[in-house]
C-alpha cells in the first residue's frame, strides 16, 4: 500500500496491518525516516531548519512508488509492504518517511526495505524546500543517493531484461 | 487540436517564473529535444536552463524519459530538477 498524504503516520498502526496482511511472516523489516533539525548547508555552518516543505507531483509520484514496490516484490518475497511519503510543510523532528515489509525471512525483508527507500530518495518526484535562520533553499540532490542506487545495479540489469517480454510496448 | 500540457516543479519552476501551460505541438517539433528548442525560441534565453539534461528531468505521462523521446502532441510533459525525497 502506498499512501502520499500531509498527515503524521502512527509505526504502531503501520505495523499492526503488515502483521494482518501478511500471516505467515517469519519477518518485518521497518524504516522511519525523520526530519534533521540540523541540516548540512553550502557554507559548512549548520543553521537549525525551521521548516521543510515538501513539494511533489501528484500523479507521478503514486505511479513511481508502485513501480519501486513492484521491482521490490519482484526481486524478494514481500509478502505486504506498506509505504508512505509526507508532503507539505513539515518541522524538524517530524516522521517524513515510512517503508515496512513483510517478508517470509529476515534478509528479504531488510532488502527490500533498502531497496525501496534507496530508489525513493532520486527515482520519485519529492522535492525538499527547507527554511533556515539564514533563509531558504531547495536542497540539492546528492551524489551519495545516486551511488546508493549502484550496489543494486547487477541485479537489477538482470530483471529487467528477465522481465522485458512482460512489458507491452 | 490537440495540445501538450507542460509542468515546470520546484526550483526550476521558480526559475522560470511558470508553473506550466498548455501548448499545440508544431508540425516540426517531434521529441522532447526539439520541444525545448521550441520553448527556448518562443520564452527566451532564460528558458535555456530546460536545455541542461543534468540539471533538468523529463517525465512523459508520469514516466522519466530521454530527451530523444518522440511526442505525439497530447502528452503530459514535466521538467523538474533531480528528485530529493526520502
Amino acid at each position: 500500500m502506498i499512501l502520499v498524504q500531509t498527515q503524521d503516520f502512527d509505526i504502531a498502526e503501520q505495523y499492526r496491518s503488515l502483521r494482518e496482511e501478511a500471516a505467515n511472516a517469519g519477518a518485518i523489516a521497518t524504516f522511519t525516516g525523520l526530519v534533521r533539525e540540523f541540516y548540512e548547508h553550502n557554507s559548512g555552518s549548520e543553521p537549525r531548519v525551521e521548516a521543510l516543505f515538501l513539494e511533489h507531483y501528484p500523479g507521478m509520484t503514486e505511479k513511481a512508488l508502485a513501480d519501486i514496490e513492484a521491482q521490490a516484490r519482484a526481486r524478494w518475497d514481500v509478502q505486504a509492504c506498506r509505504v508512505i511519503h509526507r508532503v507539505g510543510e513539515l518541522r524538524g523532528g517530524d516522521q517524513i518517511v515510512y517503508v515496512g515489509v513483510a517478508s517470509t525471512h529476515r534478509g528479504d525483508a531488510f532488502a527490500a526495505a533498502e531497496f525501496i527507500m534507496d530508489y525513493l530518495k532520486s527515482r520519485a518526484p519529492f522535492w525538499k524546500r527547507q527554511s533556515t535562520t539564514v533563509g531558504a533553499q531547495w536542497i540539492e540532490s546528492r551524489a551519495a543517493d545516486e551511488a546508493a542506487l549502484e550496489r543494486w545495479a547487477t541485479k537489477e540489469s538482470d530483471k529487467i531484461s528477465k522481465s522485458e517480454p512482460d512489458v507491452p510496448h | 487540436m490537440t495540445t501538450l500540457t507542460i509542468n515546470f516543479f520546484a526550483s526550476l519552476r521558480e526559475e522560470l517564473g511558470a508553473s506550466g501551460e498548455t501548448l499545440p505541438l508544431p508540425e516540426q517539433v517531434t521529441n522532447v529535444a526539439q520541444l525545448v528548442d521550441y520553448l527556448v525560441s518562443l520564452r527566451g534565453e532564460r528558458w535555456a536552463a530546460l536545455q541542461d539534461n543534468s540539471r533538468v528531468l523529463v517525465a512523459v505521462d508520469h514516466t522519466i524519459v530521454p530527451r530523444s523521446h518522440a511526442l505525439r502532441g497530447d502528452e503530459e510533459v514535466a521538467f523538474f530538477p533531480p528528485m530529493t525525497g526520502g
